[in-house]
């Protein structure tokens, strides 16, 4: 045990991924935003930790709930938050990103937030950059602080996540938020499902340690923890599924299906919901079971943690 | 000007047409091999070449290249190779192929292949007996398989009844579309769009059958998976008129190679699995697949350091094509004479080219080689136009010490060395 005198360390440079880290860190992650929970409970909310830092959220795909979450973190810590907004469209981007980190790095921020549609574009600016980077989602890759928020959401209400049953539901094919989950809920012991149609369901997902499904209501059997996927429409070049209304027929969580579930099952969904396709309005709006605004405010306390983990070396050493 | 006779005494010429693998000396004159035999004694004015026993083999033929790069083929012992026609603009046109020829000149022998549709678009047969005539050596879908199974059927039929070779790439564009890596436990992992291995198999037993229905002669361009070998390998019992190439890449590397999103392992056809890995080599081994190409694809870092699924797929393979066949053969993998064979002489016959033998009145393209000599491949300073290689830092083995081509020495001993 480490004494309260000298506390542990998140001993990584930057946070690009859940794949990799081991329990213990990610357990120092929760516990970290465990206490920044109640900061943002306070009516005076400002903590001014980062305060002379500068924060630069760089985000090339539009966002609004992670942006504003980030930046309000930031604020919250005291750091001089500034967004960079540039989403752009998907082709010939190459140069000109390697170009933005080049740019960013030389106004010498001291922690960046970002986000991008390619897969493993924010590990490449990662390498370009002098500073802690946060990868705020890439492509279908990952989204750590989105599977962060999600375990400290489930922590807080069960009590625990080793030994629960989570069924992660939908579009798991082009979902960066399902690939984090997986490593995540199964890195702490939970047993976690994949339950998607065949089209919607990536090859080898049995290697990442979880159970495949495709149907859903086998899927939602006895489910602890049911946490849907946003049906990405925009990031689909092909038939996948039929319509939305036989998706819904046949995928959308209803009462009716939720029935499978254990009674006392937690609703999850990263947002933004759509309504009538993956979840019925009754399931996301039941405050007994669902737990999407508290997911929200986990997130703003679960970034917050990671800003301040992520830039404590250099305000250590600039102090 | 013709170069002075050349003699290069005490070599192990290694020569898959004719068998021989023995210590001879071989004489050049007027950019022939005059002679092959023991004790020749050298005429007036000869450059004499002590060999102390190295490997003398036939000039590397490299039968899958897509850009023109004299100074990655001379490093690699390539004194011929044959040109994709995807170049810009595409080689559709007679006159284009005759350019392509000359970009070569003097250093190396470029045989275009010419494209099999306008603008390589896979509808309308390009102009392909004006271009056989202006030197194309066969006919090329390019890096895309033709979609429309009338037209590959059309292709087939007509470039059969010229004599040309068509030269097929084994992907089912619709499967491979937007795709960069091989559906499996890694795509998943990394979030990579993803094909299923099986495109490759669909394409060649699509092409293969196409091809029986035309009686015309069919290269499949780069088979690259365990399913792909096994169809070849079916094929030819069969008595098909087929043969294939495949591309080092996939001899040594799998799929796990994408790890932390490597841009210079995205290529095309994208890394397949261990297993494939060692069915193609166990393909090329037994010659099921004839020939090992470089499918050397220069790419400037602009292009390549990119995110993975922006970056541009290919690398730079013709300066270590020979030092990777030779890992193969050093591991036990491959026979010697068969790596030879699949670099020299395979080639020259799917394609009826001079060269890739060593016997007297051929073309004096020779390749004089340390097979042992240690080095190491540097993406910094790879020889050619860039040096985008999956193989950095790699240690390997094997040296080209002469590299001569219609008798002039290109490197090694000599001027231009």
């Amino acid at each position: 045990m480490a004494s309260a005198a000298t506390p542990k360390r998140f001993p990584h440079r930057h946070l690009l991924a859940i794949e990799g880290l081991p329990p213990e860190d990610l357990l120092f992650l929760l516990d970290a935003a465990e206490a920044f929970v109640e900061t943002g409970r306070r009516p005076r909310k400002r903590d001014d930790r980062l305060a002379g830092l500068t924060q630069v959220n760089a985000f090339f795909e539009a966002s609004t709930r992670t942006l504003l979450s980030f930046e309000i973190a930031g604020k919250r810590l005291g750091a001089d938050v500034v967004n960079l907004v540039a989403a752009q469209s998907s082709l010939k981007k190459g140069e000109t990103l390697l170009d933005t980190a080049l740019t960013l790095n030389a106004m010498r921020p001291d922690v960046i937030v970002i986000r991008h549609d390619r897969s493993g574009a924010v590990e490449l600016i990662a390498r370009k950059v002098d500073c802690p980077v946060i990868n705020a989602g890439d492509g279908r890759h990952e989204h750590p602080t989105q599977a962060l928020l999600d375990a400290l959401t489930i922590r807080r209400r069960k009590g625990r996540i080793e030994g629960l049953r989570v069924a992660i539901c939908g579009d798991i094919l082009h979902s960066r938020v399902a690939r984090s989950n997986f490593h995540l809920l199964a890195a702490l012991g939970a047993e976690v499902r994949a339950v998607a149609p065949p089209t919607l369901m990536p090859a080898g997902i049995a290697q990442l340690g979880v159970i495949p499904v495709t149907a859903m209501d086998e899927g939602l059997a006895g489910a602890d923890v049911v946490m849907m996927l946003r049906l990405q429409l925009e990031r689909m070049d092909g038939a996948f599924i039929p319509s939305t209304r036989e998706y819904f027929a046949t995928w959308g969580l209803t009462e009716a299906r939720l029935a499978h579930a254990a009674p006392d099952v937690l609703v999850l969904h990263p947002g933004p919901m759509n309504r009538g396709v993956e979840i019925a309005s009754s399931v996301a709006d039941d405050i007994q079971r669902s737990a999407i605004a508290e997911q929200v405010e986990m997130g703003v306390a679960v970034r917050m943690a990671c800003l301040d983990l992520l830039t404590r070396d250099r305000r250590e050493a600039g102090s | 000007m013709i170069p002075p006779p050349l003699l290069l005494r005490g070599a192990r010429l290694l020569d898959p047409a004719s068998g021989r693998n023995e210590v001879a000396d071989l004489l050049v004159a007027e950019r022939s091999i005059a002679a092959i035999g023991s004790a020749l004694s050298a005429p007036a004015g000869a450059r004499t070449v002590d060999a102390g026993g190295r490997l003398l083999l036939p000039a590397l033929i490299d039968s899958c290249t897509f850009r023109t790069d004299i100074a990655a083929a001379s490093a690699g012992g390539i004194a011929t190779c044959l040109l994709m026609p995807d170049q810009s603009p595409p080689l559709d046109d007679p006159a284009l192929i005759e350019r392509a020829e000359r970009l070569g000149k003097p250093r190396l022998w470029v045989r275009p292949l010419a494209a099999a549709t306008r603008r390589l678009e896979g509808r309308e047969l390009a102009d392909l007996a004006l271009m056989q005539e202006a030197g194309a050596v066969g006919v090329a879908t390019g890096r895309q398989a033709i979609a429309d199974s009338a037209v590959m059927l059309r292709l087939l039929r007509y470039a059969g009844g010229l004599g040309l070779v068509t030269v097929t790439h084994p992907e089912d564009p619709w499967l491979a579309a937007g795709a960069v890596a091989t559906e499996g436990e890694m795509a998943t992992r990394l979030g990579l769009s993803a094909a299923p291995a099986a495109a490759e198999a669909i394409a060649i037993a699509r092409d293969l059958r196409l091809a029986a229905l035309a009686g015309a002669p069919l290269h499949i361009a780069c088979v690259t998976t365990a399913e792909g070998v096994d169809l070849v390998r079916a094929a030819k019992a069969a008595g098909a008129d087929v043969t294939a190439a495949t591309a080092p890449p996939y001899c040594l590397l799998s799929d796990m190679a994408l790890a932390g999103y490597r841009s210079f392992a995205r290529l095309s056809p994208p890394l397949r699995t261990e297993a494939d890995r060692r069915a193609v080599v166990a393909g090329l081994a037994d010659g099921t697949i004839d020939m090992l190409a470089s499918r050397h694809d220069p790419r400037s870092s602009d292009e390549k350091r990119l995110p993975f699924a922006d970056a541009a797929p290919g690398d730079a393979g013709a300066a270590t094509l020979l030092a990777l066949g030779l890992a193969l053969v050093h591991a036990g993998a491959l026979r010697l004479e068969r790596l030879v064979e699949a670099l020299t002489l395979a080639p020259a016959r799917r394609f009826g080219l001079p060269g890739g033998r060593l016997e007297a009145g051929a073309p004096a393209d020779l390749l004089l080689l340390d097979p042992d000599a240690p080095w190491r491949i540097d993406e910094d300073r790879l020889p050619g136009l860039a040096g985008n290689t999956p193989f950095d830092a790699l240690p390997v083995q094997g040296r080209v010490a002469l590299l001569v081509k219609g008798g002039d020495i290109l490197v090694g001993e000599g001027p231009g060395g």
